[in-house]
This record gives structure tokens, sequence and C-alpha cells, in this order.
């Protein structure tokens, strides 16, 4: 694609990568408290903060908690605001995701995902931002350190878009994208701040009656967090999943204007295809394991084999129609996570993706990978294996196994 | 305006429009309804509220209802002090960069002794280390009332609550209350006060100073619950007063680290010969009945004890000679 504006290229790891586009994203509160590996993006944004290169109030905050309600209040007062973490930071901070999301507050943050305790381990994997599943967050996952920088911008404008206004995570792979140094190209600052635009509210209606901006301004007092009981609260929980169907849009939306800026897109910024057009077996993954799989599709291609890939790009909301889409003509799928869900027969991607295929026309065989728990490296050979499942499935015609553990000690 | 030039007249105060409005729903009698109101009253200026999760919270915010005229943001139990610290970090940034009207806002976080002494702590201790510009008030009734009256870290020795309850064996809570505002002036913040709505005006006095001094401030205003102190609902300012007279809850104020007994607290310290014995504030409150049974004599005796060691060190804090011995 042509991108009409000249890019500078520089070797930036995920994390830097992340701190980068924040900087430029005229963010005005970063509220965040360090944890292995996300620490690098706060020690490069207080650097920016230190040499007086951004208008940010940085808050130092004293825990994780602490980092998330922060950064909720700042939005809720009418700042930009964004914030950092990754596994037990995350976990400390479920409980406000929450309250942030129910709070119509467009938070950003950088999630360098990594394993939960214990054993103690903080090397990548998804079981942190997998356990916030219901926490009411978009979730985006990026591939490599690009898409790391370009859709911290982008969740700039999908959060705030004023058909959606939900916080949205972005999740880099912990080490293998967090702490790993990739060429990157990066936007000029001013066309950034253009993309990201000023923060809009929208208009309520305020308890005096009048018309006010959605914001904590003591020229329009507004009651925010409020209690509401058993005749309010279901319409609140309503709108929110109103409010992240709009965001199914939007983030399309968002990811085909960037392009136009930067001649980068991901998929349909839901879902990206890898050679699925005729694929009869197909891999579906999200994050840095898509990179892998790719040479591993050229491989299988070259030996005749109808192989493709399906990233999942946005798990939240989950693009049920693009996935459908996506896989129509395939014929064996094999769902790869990063995660468990203990006792429940199989990870959660591969939950949404056998529940979403049970209606498609095309009812293809569902098996679930789960590989990589705590930062253990898979091989191309390792993952060229899951198609060979798939082809011995079509074979058979039917599945012997369900759930197949990848790269595990025997 | 300054504290010098205002005055708390009760003629200003009643002209000054409420901004914690009527039609809340706290109990006859609550102390902490009393409180807020009286310090919503002293304001100075655009100001935003934030309220940890706790009876006041629940009584003034139902949808799609609220008591609040001003600004007002509630997230959690143990967050009103991160809540401030976002909010006075969002209005300080917006300011610079144009985005807001108001010359200067006021940021107020109130919270139970729930939401201070025990979970919400961190929090707090971490916002005035960094020194956010805001004021914390703490509305102690001594228990999670809004719960059921469960005892916290600020519920007194003795006390029955519904998790320290007196049985036969053991005699209400055995711990003592951790002295908090002792802890927030070892922070090395630039204002510490105690007040009880009784000395009303000495509260007032004290929230304006605590909005008008650089950095943060905090507030610990003594708050009876006749709901959880099984009181009755008449009694709540008297014990407002009592409790200062029988040096269970002093009043002062620490400015930048240096002590000093404000007036109510000063008289008891001049005349120790009119300082109340502890049992003429604990009588009358069901959650004390059992230390006035033969069996509760010795419980009596410890609040007695703990009561005049914990002056005697206030008074020598405050450069007073101890007279209580």
């Amino acid at each position: 694609m042509q991108t009409t504006i000249k890019q500078k290229m520089t070797a930036l790891a995920g994390d830097q990568a992340v701190a980068y586009a924040v900087k430029q994203s005229d963010v005005d509160v970063v509220a965040a408290y360090p944890i292995t590996p996300q620490t690098i993006i706060v020690e490069k944004f207080s650097e920016y903060v230190a040499n007086g290169e951004v208008e940010t109030e940085f808050v130092c905050v004293e825990s994780e908690h602490s980092a998330m309600t922060a950064s909720l209040a700042a939005s809720a007062t009418g700042a930009r605001a964004f914030t950092a973490t990754a596994s037990a930071g995350l976990a400390l901070m479920h409980e406000m995701l929450f309250v942030t999301s129910g709070c119509r507050a467009p938070v950003v943050m950088a999630v360098a995902n990594r394993a939960l305790s214990a054993p103690l381990n903080i090397h990548g994997d998804h079981s942190d931002s997998m356990a916030q599943r219901d926490s009411g967050w978009i979730q985006m996952y990026a591939e490599n350190a690009q898409e790391a920088y370009d859709s911290i911008i982008q969740a700039f404008r999908i959060a705030e878009n004023l058909d959606v206004l939900l916080p949205a995570l972005v999740g880099l792979d912990g080490f293998t994208l967090s702490h790993t140094l990739e060429n990157v190209e990066t936007l000029p600052d001013e066309t950034v701040k253009e993309f990201v635009g000023v923060r809009k509210f929208p208009n309520v209606l305020t308890h005096n009656g009048k018309t006010a901006p959605f914001r904590l301004d003591p020229a329009n007092p507004m009651t925010m967090g409020p209690i509401a009981l058993q005749n309010y609260y279901f319409e609140f929980k309503r709108q929110q999943e109103e409010a992240m169907k709009h965001a199914v849009n939007v983030i399309q939306q968002v990811n085909s204007e960037y392009a136009k800026i930067s001649g980068r897109s991901y998929g349909n910024g839901l879902v990206e295809e890898y050679r699925l057009e005729d694929a009869e077996v197909a891999a579906v993954c999200l994050g840095s394991t898509a990179g892998t799989m790719k040479t591993v599709v050229d491989d299988l291609r070259q030996q005749g084999v109808k192989a493709g890939l399906l990233r999942l790009r946005t798990f939240r909301p989950l693009p049920v129609e693009a996935i459908r889409s996506a896989l129509a003509d395939v014929k064996a799928v094999a769902v790869m996570d990063k995660c468990m869900s203990f006792g429940g027969n199989g990870g959660p991607v591969f939950h949404e993706f056998r529940h979403l295929l049970y209606e498609a026309a095309n009812h293809p065989y569902v098996v679930n990978y789960i590989y990589g728990l705590g930062g253990r490296d898979t091989s191309p050979a390792e993952l060229r294996s899951i198609y060979e499942t798939l082809q011995g499935i079509l074979q058979a015609g039917r599945i012997e196994t369900p759930i197949h553990y990848l790269g595990l000690r025997g | 305006m300054t504290t010098q030039e205002w005055k708390f007249t009760a003629k200003d105060i009643a002209e000054k429009p409420d901004l914690f409005l009527a039609g809340h729903r706290a109990c006859a009698g609550c102390g902490p309804a009393t409180v807020l109101r009286l310090i919503m009253k002293a304001t100075r200026g655009p100001t935003i509220v934030t309220e940890a999760t706790g009876c006041m919270e629940v009584v003034s915010s139902i949808y799609p209802y609220t008591s609040w005229a001003v600004p007002w943001l509630h997230t959690a139990f143990e967050t009103a002090a991160s809540n401030a610290s976002g909010i006075e970090a969002a209005l300080k940034i917006m300011k610079k960069k144009g985005r807001i009207s108001q010359e200067h806002v006021d940021v107020i976080a109130f919270a139970g002794d729930g939401g201070t002494f025990d979970i919400g702590f961190q929090a707090l201790s971490g916002a005035v280390e960094r020194g956010h510009d805001f004021l914390f008030v703490l509305y102690d009734n001594e228990a999670y009332m809004n719960t059921g009256i469960q005892r916290s870290g600020g519920t007194p020795h003795g006390a029955a609550t519904t998790t320290s309850p007196a049985g036969t064996v053991i005699p209400g809570k055995l711990e003592y209350k951790k002295p908090i505002a002792d802890i927030m002036v070892a922070h090395g913040m630039p204002y510490v006060a105690t007040a009880t709505p009784y000395y009303w005006k000495d509260l007032m006095t004290k929230v304006r100073k605590g909005l008008e001094v650089e950095g943060p401030a905090f507030l610990h205003v003594f708050a009876p619950c006749p709901r959880g102190w099984r009181s009755n609902p008449a009694k709540s300012i008297e014990y407002a007063k009592l409790a200062v007279e029988s040096c269970v809850f002093p009043v002062w104020e620490s400015v930048d680290g240096h002590c000093q007994l404000s007036t109510p607290s000063k008289l008891v310290a001049l005349a120790p010969q009119k300082k109340k014995p502890v049992a003429d504030y604990l009588q009358g409150q069901g959650r004390f009945r059992h230390m006035f049974k033969p069996k509760g004599k010795s419980v009596l005796d410890e609040v007695q004890r703990i009561t005049d060691a914990r002056w005697d060190c206030l008074l020598r804090k405050c450069g007073e000679t101890s007279k209580t011995a």
C-alpha cells in the first residue's frame, strides 16, 4: 500500500514502541507501577517526562490497583489516560477493570502478557489478560512490535469513540515482543497527534436538567459511579454490551483510516486471514505466534498442503461474523490457547471458536492446542505437527483427541 | 477567601447553599451525614468530591437520585485516595493545556473508617507520599456500618460489633484503635487534624485550612452512628462532645509536623479536674453495655487506662504538661 507520509525506521523493543506511541498520543495522565515484562514502558516514559518531551502528568502509584483507579479517575475528569501492566499487576487491577468499563472511562492499557503465579514465572503467556475476559474491556493482541506501536495509537481512537466509550487493552507477548528489538516504522509526531485528536465527550443530561459533557466538571455537577440497584443496574450492563457491538465497526474503521496514513493495516482490524482462501486445514492463534505460524504455513503450502492461518487480533469484542466468514470453507480448525481454563474442557479461545462454529454452515472439526505456558518456546516443527493432526482428522473423519498440549514434557 | 476572612458564623453558614443535599437516605441521627453537610458548607470554591464505598456513598447516590450538588465520583471501597490522585493529576495537566475553565479546583476524598484504616490505607499512604493536593476526610463511625457493624482497625478496644461480639469468653474487640491521625502525621504531610461535629466551627475551620494548604491534608472526623453504636439517635451530637471531654477523641491539629491542641481539648488540658471519666461517654452506647456488668469492669478499666495513656502522649507531643497522673 502506498503511504504518503514519510516514516522513521527505528530499532525498538515492543515496550519501547508502546512508550513511543503513548508519547505521541497527547496523553494527559499516565499512572503506572513497575512489573516485568512491562517495566520498560514506564521507564522509557519516565525519561520522556524527565526530559520534558511530553505534556503528561506521570503518577508513580504505589500499586497496580491504584494505577487503574487513578487512570479511571483521571479519565472521568476528562483526561486522556494510559497505564501499563502484566501478570500479577493485571490480576491486582481486576476489580477496577470492571469499574473502569462500567464508568465508561476510555482508558488505554498495554499488557505485556505474562504467566500468573504459582509457581512464579515472568515469561509470556496469555493467562493474565484472558482472566480479564469478562471485565468489559476491548482486547487486542499484537503480532510484533510494529503492531504494538500502531495498536496503541489506534486504541485511543477506538476507546474514545463516542459510540464506544470503553477501555481498551493492547496485549503484547512478554519478552517475545516486549523485550525484543525489531525495526519499527514510526509516524511523525504531528501525524499521530492529528490522528488521535483531542478527546471528545458525549453530551449527557445532568441532574440540574442541563446538557453537559460527560466528565467531572464543577461547572456542570455530575454524579459518576453511583449505586444502581435492581431497578437500573441491568440497563447499565446492557448498554456496555451495545457499546461492544459498536466497537466491532469502529475497530474496522480505525484500522482502515490508520492504513491511509501509515500504509499498515492488520486484516480488517478484527481478524487477519493468512492464506485462508482455499485452505482445508487452519490454525487460529493470537499474538507473536502468528509470525512463526506464517512461515510454517508457507512451507506447508510449498509441499502442497492447503494450510491457512487465522490470527485473532481482536478478542473482545469477539468478531463472530468475521471469524465465521474467514473459516467458511475450512474443514478442520486447530484453536491455539496460551492459557488454561482449569476444568473447563479446553482453553478460552477454543471455547469461543467451537461455540461460534457450531452454527457455521461448513461445520468444521475443531480441536484445541494449549501451548507456550510460562514462556515455553514453540518450535516450527511443533507448529507443523498441528496441521498434520488436522490432516489426520480429515483422513479419519473423526477427532480422536479434542484437546492437545503442545511441547509438554511427556 | 482565606481562613482569616471566613467567619463561619451561623448566619453565613445558613445562607450558603448546601452542596450535600437533603433527601439522602441516611438513618436518623447519622453522625457522618451531619459531618458531610458541615464540611460541604465549608468549601471555598469549585470542588470535586470523591468517595469510597460505604454508608455515605450508598445513601447519597442511589441512581437516578443524588445528594451531590458538586461533581462526584465513586469507584470502589479502597480507592478514595487513588481517585483523588487521578482527579488531581488530571486537573493539573488539563489546566496547563487550557482544557478546563476553572483557575483552581479543590479535591476532597471522603472515606469511612474501613476505607481509611483498613482497605484504603495503602492508597492513602501512597497518595500522601506523592504529595497530591487534596483533602482526605475520614468520617469515623468506628466499624463497617454499611455491611452491618463489623469491626475495623478504627473500632475501639472493648466495643461489641458483629465480628467482635461481646461473648462469654471474649469481651468485644480485643485490639486497640489504630492511631490513624498520628500515622498520617508521621508521613510528614503538611496538615493533619481531628474534629467532631459538636465543635462545628472548629471542624469547618479545619476543613478550610486543609483545603488551603498546598499538598495533602488529612482530617479525622469523629462521627457517631446510632445504628452501629446501639445508641439514641437524639444523642449523636452529645457523644461527639463527650468523646472530647473524656479525651477518648481529643481534637488537635498538626501543621507541618507541629502539633497543638484545639480549643475544646486545650480547655481539658488546662483544667484536668474537668476531664470526664470514659464511663460518661461509654454509658448509653449498646456496643459498650457489657463493660458495665460486673464481668466487664476490667475492660472498662482498660479503656480508661489506654485513653489516659494516649492523652498523655498527645499532651507531650503538643508541649503541654501532663496533669492526668
